[in-house]
């Protein structure tokens, strides 16, 4: 019984870890923009086929850190441009514009891909996949290369966002937007660079996730870009710690309720915990209401 | 300064002069005055095409399962080019060209629904083949009966289709050319029990599609009459991609079987999450496995799964034969069961067609409901008044060295 909870667990860890990089995507967006970038689902789509492009259509084999750099560089370019065409026109007006272009967005990147590839594609493995029998539970090397990653980008992001000038910026632009550029900060860069760590993390997580579930399809993005989206507002929707624990909470959740009830009611309780936690806590676990100017 | 701004930009450049006004309004009403007449012209001109029979053909072209449209369309093309070719098809003293209305339904209930409107509706067709997954074929049928226009779904098996769900009766106009899950769950189940040996099964299914949901129960339901036992029966929703919880409690089990009612799309994510966490099961299928690209996408994880199917291209029966060059010649690819059942459900219509003598849905339907005999490419088939659901055989597949190899018939 223990490792078979012990096996759960560590299934529950790598779904969560992919849950966490892409909610990362839409509260840091959230945090300077005050939007919901919805296109952000189908960005780490374009990860997991990016990934297989690279894989399959160069005549060299790339180690796997190489496609991984290779593919956050690639969305996140592509996250920093739909920002600067499609979201910045429209930064001073009703934010309903905002999400319907941001929908918008995101339907034009399904479209485009279902176009190109309207069937489901099948991802290559990029390295040998071992099953080590360790202490009972079936692990995977992919499985802690999945949960490594993740941690090891979350640490990195969390370290850039308290140490670095460009995370105070970014801080502070999500804390009043108003007065920063009175403080000789470049707020458009810092926005743009916003889009590129945040898009960047949900390719990689598109990536992770294709190795993990290797066939890819144009429309995968959506119910997994919902998911965590509803992961940051668990966490706390504009919080970076919100939106890991949000990630890990939704993953734990998912796979919990399948080990102690019937897998039908999984979604059913799963998000009726995830209301419950929203009542009592309405902005967020480590979310908090936004501040009053008087 | 501000307000001064505003008001500069909104006397805008397009404020036109009084003259330049009546200009633009001359012409605005002479446009509208064009475009009326031209599709007055063009709509009467339409009337004029010459007759031809219309069959509507309801399929999976975008969505989850896109190769099954493609089979689909594909046989359907092939099909409807042969008859044309060979001059057409004689109803009652003339002889007419088919003329295939295409509407894709993008494997979701509501647009299946919505095509089948419009192709009976708008276009008139005197029936409809399609939709072939059942949660496409089960609202489409709806519709197909209260608008009286005969329908024949080349692929779902699920019960529902063909079954009125109000009165529990039969519909009239909803046909199919396949046989049930009824009769799979069957053929399955004493396949796992005498050809397998098997005394313990699990099943995972998707909960919220029509077919795995109904093929899942009734595996269930006639393993454990027959002295099988189940010993776990998990779900998952339409999208999902990780089984893992579900595996992880279906290894804890130890069932001799894992039996997986699902679509090409589903299977080699099951298969090989389940053989990663050290599932030993053999593997079984439903019809739903036919595609050929789950063996592209499944690769090694489905080598040795057997599957319950409507046809082999290994039988060799002069239709089977002869369909099965005629789509490899066309389409540089070996038919599937989505193919030839379309195949074989267009052939039936034209046999109705035939017999009927005349264009009109009524005795299209009657004329269907009678067929006695007919030698499609998936076999011999007939229908028995007033079911919809033919009687003919099916056969079991398995997954050898990356191909479709026959096992054994199943009479029914």
């Amino acid at each position: 019984m223990l490792s078979y909870l012990a096996q759960q667990s560590i299934n529950a860890l790598q779904l969560g870890s992919i849950y966490a990089l892409i909610a990362l995507g839409y509260s840091m967006v959230y945090g300077v923009l005050t939007m919901i970038n919805f296109a952000h689902g189908d960005l780490f789509m374009l990860g997991a086929f990016a990934c297989m492009i690279l894989a399959t259509l160069l005549p060299v084999h790339l180690p796997f850190v190489i496609i991984l750099l290779l593919v956050m560089v690639l969305v996140g370019l592509l996250g920093t441009a739909i920002e600067r065409f499609a979201y910045r026109p429209l930064r001073g007006g009703p934010r309903v514009s905002a999400i319907i272009t941001a929908l918008g967005c995101g339907l034009l990147i399904e479209s485009l891909t279902l176009v190109k590839f309207p069937y489901a594609q099948s991802m290559p493995p990029l390295f040998n996949n071992t099953i080590h029998p360790f202490l009972g539970l079936t692990i995977s090397t992919l499985q802690i290369l999945i949960i490594g990653v993740a941690i090891t980008l979350m640490i990195a992001l969390d370290f850039l966002i308290r140490k670095t000038a460009y995370g105070i910026a970014m801080r502070a632009i999500s804390f009043d937007a108003r007065i920063v550029p009175l403080m000789g900060v470049p707020v458009n860069r810092v926005i743009s660079m916003t889009f590129f760590i945040g898009a960047g993390l949900g390719g990689a997580a598109g990536m992770l996730y294709g190795m993990a579930y290797p066939v890819i399809a144009p429309l995968m993005g959506v119910l997994v870009g919902w998911k965590a989206f509803v992961a940051a507002v668990i966490g706390g929707i504009g919080s970076i710690r919100g939106a890991v624990l949000g990630g890990f909470i939704l993953g734990a959740v998912e796979v919990m309720t399948v080990v102690f009830l019937p897998s039908t009611y999984r979604d059913l309780i799963s998000y009726s915990l995830l209301l419950l936690i929203l009542i009592f806590k309405p902005f967020g676990i480590l979310g908090s209401p936004p501040n009053q100017k008087v | 300064m501000h307000r001064h701004t505003i008001a500069h930009r909104h006397c805008s450049v397009f404020t036109p002069s009084p003259k330049a006004s009546r200009v633009v309004k001359k012409i605005i009403c002479l446009s509208a005055l064009a475009s009326a007449l031209l599709s007055i012209v063009t709509l009467t001109g339409c009337g004029k095409t010459s007759p031809s029979i219309k069959i509507g053909l309801n399929t999976e072209l975008t969505g989850e399962m896109p190769a099954v449209g493609a089979s689909s369309k594909n046989a359907a093309d092939l099909f409807v080019s042969q008859i044309n070719a060979a001059g057409g098809v004689k109803v009652g003293d003339q002889t007419l060209p088919l003329q295939l209305s295409l509407g894709d339904n993008g494997a979701k209930a509501d647009q299946a629904a919505a095509v089948t409107q419009r192709l009976i509706s708008q276009e008139g067709v005197v029936a409809m083949i399609g939709p072939n997954a059942s949660a496409c074929a089960i609202p489409a049928s709806v519709i197909a009966e209260s608008l009286k226009c005969p329908m024949i779904s080349p692929w779902s098996t699920n019960p529902k289709t063909t079954i009125d769900a109000a009165t529990g009766k039969p519909k009239t106009e909803v046909f199919r050319a396949c046989f049930t899950d009824v009769f799979e769950a069957q053929v399955l189940a004493k396949f796992v029990l005498n050809n397998l040996h098997a005394k313990t099964a699990a099943i995972l299914y998707d909960v919220s599609s029509e077919a795995p949901n109904g093929q899942a129960n009734l595996f269930k339901k006639t393993f454990e009459e027959n002295g099988g036992k189940i010993v776990g029966f998990e779900t998952y929703t339409t999208g999902d991609r990780d089984f893992s919880a579900q595996l992880t409690k279906i290894k804890a089990a130890n069932p001799q079987v894992l039996f997986l009612p699902a679509y090409y799309n589903d299977v080699p994510l099951i298969t090989q999450q389940a053989r990663r966490l050290g599932i030993t099961a053999q593997f079984v299928g439903s019809d739903a496995w036919s595609t050929p690209e789950l063996i592209k996408l499944g690769g090694a994880d489905v080598e040795g799964a057997y599957f319950c199917n409507h046809y082999s291209n290994q039988i060799a029966t002069p239709e089977a034969t002869k369909f099965m060059a005629d789509y490899q010649a066309k389409y540089g690819q070996a038919p599937d069961d989505v193919a030839a059942l379309t195949y074989d459900a267009f052939g039936l219509l034209t046999e109705a067609l035939k017999t009927a003598g005349k264009l009109d849905r009524q005795s299209i339907r009657d004329a269907l409901s009678k067929i006695s005999q007919f030698n499609g490419v998936t076999g011999t088939m007939k229908f028995q008044p007033p079911s919809g659901d033919p009687i003919k055989s099916a056969v079991m597949l398995q997954i050898k060295d990356g191909k479709f190899v026959w096992v054994a018939n199943a009479q029914p």
